[in-house]
């Protein structure tokens, strides 16, 4: 009550864009600091996302990595959960997919490879969240800390994996065999006429990326289970009176979040990567906060942050090519930034925005 | 009480937002007197008195204190100027001892050592002057509340308070704590202290105070001296006219029974047994009332049978419909199952999500019903049919099923809950303080919806700390005390029996 | 074998004198009730800060004085964020992290073009090591001899400061005026706040304890016990450091115990690389990077003693309508 209320399109539409304008300004500060011209800077940042068929095609595959570590923290909000350990449930993951693609790519096509490699991944990314999560349903730990150690137990399981366990036979590299053909996805290029998207590895995990957010906004929005997800997060005490147990929807909903997360690997080892290397989601599980915090969680918003996202990582790279003083670590920057302004400084603009409204409000009728 | 008075506030404005909490308030507090203010809940009491005490800034208005005009700009300048307040939820931290927290913000010095040892003495003497006891090394989460409370008192005294504000402070006390406390608040005032009480109880009115002061709607009606008044004017300027909300009601004609309750336990999460050995029944077409000071068991009880919370022993039957509650752990969803309905205590923290549509509100509880559901979907369609309906039955205003519940009233919130539990045709329904921060005209409407699904042959279990709602609607009155069943009384008992039976002290003319 | 016990044990201290110094940071940031998962991003700022300005000046001390400069100047974002703005906690902690990283690889790579390193430090850019007295005369004194002038003498200034701040923080935490608030408005702030205490600069003042520390854990990588900024140096020391707060049961003794496990295992990882254990072969590397997290979930379970955080930890204070 005493935060106000604003009108929709603000709190979803103008909020995000002055916080998002504000993360560019400083990120533009930064880029002065180091001396080179930040408008120059964004022409080409933008010019490397969006202008040409290969730079869209690495923009949209980063958006695919995006979506599916958005949604997964996304999923988790609802819930009044804060999954921070994308991160890891997406390494495991990997290991789900690899197992699929190993075990069947020399047997079958890919389209039969893939419902298995979905399935490992989804499974392989929930495992990882189950554990903290009954530990919050049942022990009262909090997930944001289990989630976080998760990460680093993952980091180190999977790196003994590859280390030790799956790595080629007689390499000393880190990472399982290649894929063979049936355990890779196709590449966009390879479906549609002409060359557009170059040599980008834009793949049809892109297409299972936007499934997964028809997926996401039918399960919140328009079942019963999304209807217990969100009653719990927003009143947890209402919740019980409901008759809705916390201990199921904390571990339903975990677990779903974590599979999604682990479906990120299907973009990146079976679309991509071909093989299970370490280290692979090199900070997309981070991220993935920043994505669902500026897409407020809604699927349509997270597509859109997605690709905004995806957009600053090729558009980055693009840019430490043409101005070399400009690193790659630019793009960490602006992330920071970004998560710093939507995330933890979303409310800075709103008091002076609720009073500007309040102007042309009628009062609401609210009793003391 | 001549001389310059103790407190004096002189046309303190306050809103928030669009409502305004307090209007134009005048008031003047005698030095040496113990002052009420009463009012119903959402009056502007505790406003007023934070206005006072600097936790919020008036919008306009003067305050003097000791005939001086001043400024409050925080709760330290409150203290600086002799004002001390126990709040209702008690500012304590848990986890420290008491002298700790006697001593927290009056430390003295950078260090502890020098101001705990000070601190010690002073809550000696503290002890002996006002017959305030209580172990400086217990940790507060170990002291029941009424010592938690005399801690808040000790330290607004330990700061040099000579004014005390008290808000509403007897709401989580038993009846002998709370009259342990007014005992120490006359020795206060006999000390010459001055004490403002803030109740929405008539009856510490009466029985402590030398004056009163009545709110109504953020506004000071009027103020009298507690000798030259009685219960029935203040009740009377309380609600701004006469409170005799009699319910049309015919005699009830109870049917077979459609609730009973065997030997029922509960305790807490502290490890407390909350409700003792409770047995009663509820029959078709008739409204038990159970009546009590809140913090007797009432609202554990009403929690257990609706399967929120977990009960150690005890049988129940829903329409012959036998659990074993000690054994069996039922959910809320079975319960509902069972033909339960459940208007909860508190609205906000468990009736409604208040950040969901109308329409989704409607739906609580019972969004697995197959009227609502295909397979694992929401039928949408349906769920706003049922809420349009309940809108326009309950007369909910706005009559807008996508709008936030935030946004209604508090008459209407309660209307959306009773209409979610009555309209889902419960053989019983569980009613906890149904109009509580209800305005009048929603409380008649209640009141009168009880009664008809009274008459339409369902059982209604129904608890309120208000005594005169007890009255007005029950058939049949059992008095909680001590998590206790005292006592069963008809409706049209005494009220002071009723009062002695809640109190415990069953012939003590207090 | 006792001389490889004291040469695990002296590595035990070395590497766990930036987790106590970050340890305790979080200890008074989330004893004030502000959660702090930026301990990471704090410390590397100020690595790279210490590292940059040390080589600058030749100036260890001025070089710790710039780190500390950048952990707290990163600490008080965390605390317009936390505090002023009431965002969330996590959120803002997870920002900090990635600005650091990115910042701290970007202008290195701007200012000093080695890859995001600073220069290699030498003389008295770095802190040297401090011989004790009689530390050369000790050592051959059997058993107690190795451990003063092993395992006790030899380490450089921030160690003993690291570890003179365990009673210190006990001290300042339960002996003093600003101790008792601090404890108190991570449990209950509004008492305090009716206290007639401000809230917002109590929570600011342990922010500001917290980025001091954490400025004082990324001065000592960079410019103690290594000898300039490297890319990403703390590599999740702030993650541990964080688990081993949890450990700790946010209490300054215990955390300087879950500091030396936690080193221990780091040493005893490092030690034990590529050998066999008589009886149970070689235990992977990763075991003993993942055993401080293991420990710590499984604490947080429950299971051995349980961690309960200060009551009010990750909750902006709201002045309530009630």
């Amino acid at each position: 009550m005493s935060a106000g209320q604003l009108p929709r399109w603000v709190d979803f539409g103008l909020i995000p864009a002055i916080n998002l304008a504000a993360a560019f300004l400083v990120s533009g500060l930064v880029v002065l600091l180091i001396g080179e011209n930040p408008i120059e800077a964004v022409k080409i940042l933008i010019w490397g996302s969006l202008g040409y068929g290969e730079g869209i095609g690495f923009t949209l595959f980063n958006a695919t990595n995006f979506i599916f570590t958005g949604l997964a923290v996304a999923v988790a909000f609802h819930a009044g959960l804060f999954n921070i350990g994308g991160e890891g449930q997406a390494y495991v993951g990997g290991l789900g997919v690899a197992l699929a693609c190993l075990a069947l790519d020399h047997y079958v096509p890919w389209w039969v490879t893939l419902p298995f490699a979905v399935l490992g991944g989804a499974v392989f990314g929930a495992a990882w969240a189950f554990i903290p999560a009954w530990l919050q349903a049942k022990r009262g730990s909090h997930v944001v800390i289990t989630t976080i150690m998760f990460n680093f137990i993952g980091a180190a399981l999977m790196g003994y994996l590859l280390v030790d366990v799956i790595s080629k036979p007689g390499s000393m590299q880190p990472e399982t065999r290649t894929f063979e053909e049936g355990g890779r996805l196709p590449l966009l290029d390879s479906l549609l006429p002409g060359d557009f998207f170059g040599t980008s590895q834009v793949n049809l995990a892109l297409i299972l990326a936007l499934l997964a957010c028809v997926f996401v906004w039918v399960l919140i929005w328009r079942t019963r289970l999304g209807y217990e997800i969100r009653t719990f997060g927003a009143n947890p005490t209402a919740a019980v009176y409901a008759g809705i147990s916390p201990v199921r929807i904390i571990i339903i909903t975990m677990m779903i979040s974590g599979g999604l997360a682990g479906l990120m690997a299907i973009n990146e080892i079976m679309g991509a990567q071909n093989r299970l290397l370490l280290e692979f989601v090199s900070g997309y599980g981070f991220v993935g906060i920043a994505v669902a915090l500026m897409g407020r969680a809604h699927p349509v918003g997270i597509v859109l942050s997605a690709i905004l996202f995806g957009m600053l990582y090729q558009g980055g790279a693009e840019l430490s090519f043409e101005m070399p003083a400009i690193t790659r670590d630019m793009i960490v920057v602006i992330q920071g930034l970004v998560i710093l302004f939507a995330g933890a400084l979303e409310y800075m603009f709103r008091p002076a925005l609720v009073q500007m409204f309040s102007f042309a409000r009628t009062p609401a009728t609210q009793a003391g | 009480m001549t001389g310059t008075p103790a407190i004096e506030l002189r046309k303190i404005n306050k809103r928030f937002g669009s409502v305004h909490a307090n209007k134009d308030i005048d008031l003047v507090v005698g030095k040496g007197s113990i002052h009420g203010i009463i009012g119903e809940n959402g009056a502007g009491k505790s406003t007023l008195m934070s206005i006072l005490y600097g936790f919020y800034q008036a919008d306009s208005g003067d305050i003097l204190v000791d005939g001086k005009k001043v400024a409050v700009p925080d709760s330290k300048t409150a203290i600086s100027l002799g004002i001390g307040m126990v709040h209702q939820h008690f500012m304590l931290v848990d986890n420290f001892t008491v002298l700790e927290n006697v001593v927290l913000g009056a430390e003295g010095a950078a260090l502890l050592s020098g101001g705990v040892s000070k601190a010690r003495k002073e809550l000696a003497r503290l002890e002996s002057d006002y017959g305030l006891k209580v172990d400086p090394d217990a940790l507060i989460e170990d002291l029941p509340v009424g010592l938690q409370q005399r801690v808040e008192i000790l330290k607004a005294l330990f700061r040099g308070a000579d004014i005390l504000i008290l808000d509403e402070p007897t709401g989580v006390l038993t009846p002998a704590e709370a009259d342990h406390l007014f005992r120490i608040l006359e020795v206060l005032r006999d000390q010459g202290k001055t004490v403002l009480l803030i109740t929405h109880k008539l009856r510490e009115i009466m029985a402590i105070t030398d004056t009163v002061s009545v709110m109504r709607r953020g506004e000071m009606v009027a103020t009298r001296k507690t000798s030259e008044t009685s219960m029935a004017e203040l009740a009377e300027l309380m609600v701004g006219r006469s409170v005799l909300l009699q319910v049309e009601k015919q005699p009830a004609k109870p049917g077979k029974t459609v609730m009973k309750v065997d030997s029922l336990d509960v305790i807490d999460s502290r490890g407390v047994k909350v409700v003792k050995d409770v047995s009663f029944e509820v029959r078709a077409g008739e409204i038990v009332g159970i009546a009590g000071v809140s913090g007797n068991g009432q609202s554990e009880l009403l929690e257990t049978l609706a399967g929120i919370r977990k009960a150690s022993k005890g049988t129940l039957w829903i329409d012959g419909d036998q659990t074993n509650l000690g054994e069996t752990r039922i959910d809320p969803a079975e319960m509902r199952g069972k033909g339960l309905g459940h208007v909860p205590e508190d609205r906000h923290r468990m009736g409604l999500i208040t950040k969901f549509a109308e329409y989704e509100n409607a739906i609580l509880g019972y969004h697995n019903d197959p009227k609502y559901a295909k397979g694992p979907f929401l039928d949408i369609p349906a769920i706003k049919q049922t809420a349009k309906a309940e809108i326009e039955k309950y007369d909910i205003r706005p009559p807008n099923c996508q709008l936030k519940t935030a946004n209604f009233s508090g008459g209407n919130q309660q209307k959306v809950v009773l209409a979610r539990e009555i309209e889902h045709d419960p053989t019983v329904l569980l009613v906890g303080q149904p109009t509580r921060g209800v305005d009048i005209g929603a409380i008649e409407f209640i009141h009168k919806r009880l009664v008809e699904l009274r008459d339409a042959g369902k059982g209604i279990l129904l608890v309120s700390v208000e005594l005169d709602e007890i009255r007005s609607l029950a058939d049949r009155v059992l008095v909680m005390f001590d998590g206790k069943i005292v006592g069963e009384r008809g409706p049209e008992a005494d009220e002071g029996e009723l009062g002695l039976l809640m109190a415990g002290v069953e012939g003590d003319a207090r | 074998m006792f001389d490889t016990l004291i040469l695990i044990l002296d590595s035990t201290v070395r590497l766990s004198a930036p987790l106590l110094l970050a340890c305790l940071a979080g200890l008074y940031s989330e004893r004030s009730g502000v959660v702090d998962i930026g301990l990471e991003g704090k410390m590397l700022g100020a690595a790279f800060g210490a590292g940059a300005v040390a080589y600058l000046t030749a100036n260890a001390w001025l070089g710790l004085l710039a780190g500390t400069g950048v952990a707290v100047g990163l600490a008080l974002v965390h605390g317009f964020a936390s505090i002023t703005n009431r965002g969330n906690q996590i959120v803002s902690g997870v920002a900090i992290n990635f600005l650091a990283l990115g910042l701290t690889a970007l202008l290195g790579q701007t200012w000093f073009r080695q890859g995001g390193r600073t220069p290699s430090l030498s003389g008295g850019g770095r802190f040297g090591n401090i011989e004790l007295p009689f530390a050369a005369e000790m050592a051959h004194v059997p058993v107690i001899g190795p451990i003063y002038s092993e395992l006790i003498s030899g380490h450089n200034i921030l160690v003993y400061i690291a570890f003179a701040m365990v009673p210190l923080t006990w001290w300042i935490l339960f002996r003093t005026r600003f101790g008792l608030r601090l404890r108190a408005v991570g449990e209950n702030p509004a008492a305090v706040d009716t206290a007639g205490i401000s809230v917002t600069w109590l929570r600011y003042r342990a922010v500001i304890a917290c980025g001091i520390l954490c400025g004082i854990a990324g001065s000592y990588l960079s410019i103690a016990q290594s000898s300039g900024f490297i890319k990403d140096m703390t590599a999740g020391r702030g993650y541990i450091a964080l688990a081993a707060l949890i450990f700790a049961k946010w209490k300054p003794g215990n955390a300087m115990w879950a500091c030396l496990l936690f080193g221990f295992l780091d040493a005893l990882a490092i030690r034990l690389q590529g050998q066999e254990i008589p009886g149970i072969g070689q235990v992977p590397v990763q075991f003993f990077q993942a055993l401080p997290y293991i420990l710590t979930v499984i604490l947080l379970a429950g299971f051995i003693g349980k961690a309960i955080p200060p009551k009010a930890s990750g909750v902006p204070y709201l002045k309530e309508r009630t």
